[in-house]
């Protein structure tokens, strides 16, 4: 076998070990799609009535639903990403990774292995998130190209924070640490488009909203999901997710390649 | 490397971290099928130099060859001819016995078959058949030891690295441990250990390597060893040898803090 193939074997078997993982510990992910679930919950039943009327051109509760729906998607994935760096945090602490570093196997796999468990675990909580939005009457308009490009997008989101949160995980150092850094990816998206529109915060505050990652990629699953088009958030999207995901990659890469059991 | 007479070659190994000098200047020569046994205190350095020959760490100065492999520059030579049991237990406490060594046989690529008989030998070798299929956090130490060992056997090394494989130990276990080592010895397998008890090294070593902040202070048999020092404890070697008694004390480093956690 090439050793391509040897990455490739390695990865999925690590990718087992994931999936292993997540359904030996039930909790943390019933934990990650309660968060979104709430949150939706809360935002349409607590606050979108009046929300709702507040929104230009908004009538009330089901508007608002409608204008947080694309946010709550994002929550998810983030919420996701999160439960990745405790996991290879916990990995680091207990000395395996040691033992798989002086195994003669391809040294990504222990990474792309939580990528893909990450992955796969995203798909699942936005099976579970959309149709509880759709649930509660979140209508969107969007045409096949509209859904291919929302999930599309959804699932680069995905994989940019997962490599985010796995360097968060492996700088930590401790699994405590390592559920607290990334806390703030679950935070950014109540900085942005995501629950008002920007225009409606004071000015210093509306800038950072307007220029975080989190806006453009809200705006793009926004317009993705009314079926019209994203114009230039687009661009700033795909770009943010593509940076993020290069960065960490590069940084994920460079801690593991020095990590140290304990 | 079965023809290969020396397993391990060091010469003029040194590291530091920061300004802690933890090793100076190391020279030893393992011959294939001895046991060597690496005695000294907390903070001797005894885990760095392990590290550096299972390609963890990589020294300042200085040669290694392991396995007739570069430690540096044919770090995959070296890794495909060992097996590393660490200080603390590198195995995967959310999967079970059984699935820790099937990990072990996915990622030395061996076909289903021949993986599922390779963990269930070593399961009933290490007397954890009844277990297998608990999962390992459940086990106690003695058990999470004995499957750290099969997990390190999965691949049929010739050369075993087992660093303070006993420390923390019960009395029952420590002698299992003690078989384990003894019948890898029969079956022409190099085992490098490293121990703070005088005692182990005696039981088990061929070569004993004294080691005192950084240096190799006295290195012979078990029986030399004691006859110069004239007596049957560590500390009573160390004081005769060295001049000062056992014990923390030394330089201190990184790694060798952890020993301290005991």
């Amino acid at each position: 076998m090439t050793s391509l193939t040897y990455a490739a074997r390695d990865s999925v078997t690590m990718l087992g070990r994931s999936l292993r993982h997540m359904r030996r510990y039930p909790s943390l992910t019933l934990m990650l799609i309660g968060q979104p679930v709430l949150f939706l919950l809360l935002f349409v039943y607590v606050f979108g009535g009046t929300m709702g009327a507040g929104l230009p051109g908004g009538e009330g509760r089901a508007d608002y639903l409608d204008y947080i729906a694309p946010a709550i998607l994002v929550m998810t994935v983030a919420s996701v990403a999160l439960s990745t760096a405790i996991y290879i945090a916990k990995d680091a602490t207990e000395g395996i990774i040691d033992r798989f570093r002086t195994m003669p196997i391809a040294k990504a796999s222990v990474l792309t292995g939580h990528v893909l468990g990450a992955m796969i675990q995203t798909t699942f909580a936005l099976a579970v998130v959309l149709p509880f939005a759709l649930l509660l009457g979140y209508r969107p308009g969007a045409g096949v190209a509209g859904w291919l490009g929302a999930v599309g997008l959804l699932l680069l989101l995905a994989f940019a924070l997962t490599w985010l949160c796995l360097a968060l995980g492996l700088a930590a150092g401790s699994v405590e640490t390592a559920s607290n850094t990334p806390m703030f990816l679950v935070l950014l998206p109540f900085l942005s488009s995501g629950f008002v529109p920007t225009d409606s915060m004071p000015a210093g505050l509306a800038w950072v909203a307007e220029n975080q990652p989190f806006t453009p990629v809200i705006d793009t699953l926004r317009a993705c999901l009314d079926g019209s088009s994203p114009g230039s958030a687009g661009w700033w999207a795909v770009g943010w997710c593509v940076l993020v995901a290069a960065l960490s990659y590069a940084w994920a890469r460079r801690l593991f390649a020095v990590a140290r059991a304990g | 490397m079965s023809n290969q007479t020396t397993a391990i070659e060091v010469a003029g190994l040194t590291k530091s971290y920061a300004d802690n000098a933890v090793l100076r200047g190391i020279d030893l020569t393992v011959p294939t099928g001895t046991v060597y046994a690496l005695l000294g205190p907390n903070g001797a350095g005894k885990t760095t130099v392990v590290r550096i020959l299972t390609t963890l760490t990589r020294a300042d100065a200085g040669d290694a060859r392991v396995a007739g492999f570069d430690v540096r520059r044919e770090a995959g030579g070296v890794r495909r001819s060992i097996g590393v049991t660490g200080q603390f237990s590198a195995i995967d406490e959310l999967l079970t016995g059984r699935e820790n060594l099937r990990l072990m046989t996915d990622l030395a690529h061996l076909g289903r078959a021949e993986g599922r008989a390779r963990a269930e030998e070593l399961l009933a070798r290490f007397e954890l058949t009844d277990a297998a299929d608990r999962r390992a956090a459940t086990y106690s130490g003695g058990m999470k030891r004995r499957l750290d060992l099969a997990m390190t056997l999965v691949s049929r090394p010739r050369l075993i690295f087992l660093d303070e494989p006993t420390t923390g130990l019960d009395p029952r276990s420590r002698r299992d441990v003690w078989a384990i080592v003894r019948e890898l010895l029969a079956e022409g397998v190099t085992v490098f250990l490293t121990t703070q008890y005088l005692e182990e090294a005696d039981q088990l070593a061929h070569t004993v390597g004294l080691l005192d902040r950084g240096r190799l202070v006295a290195e012979g048999t078990p029986a030399e060893l004691k006859a110069m020092a004239g007596g049957e404890t560590l500390d009573d070697v160390f004081l005769a040898l060295t001049g000062h008694p056992a014990g923390p004390g030394g330089p201190g480093d990184h790694d060798e803090e952890l020993e301290e956690i005991r």
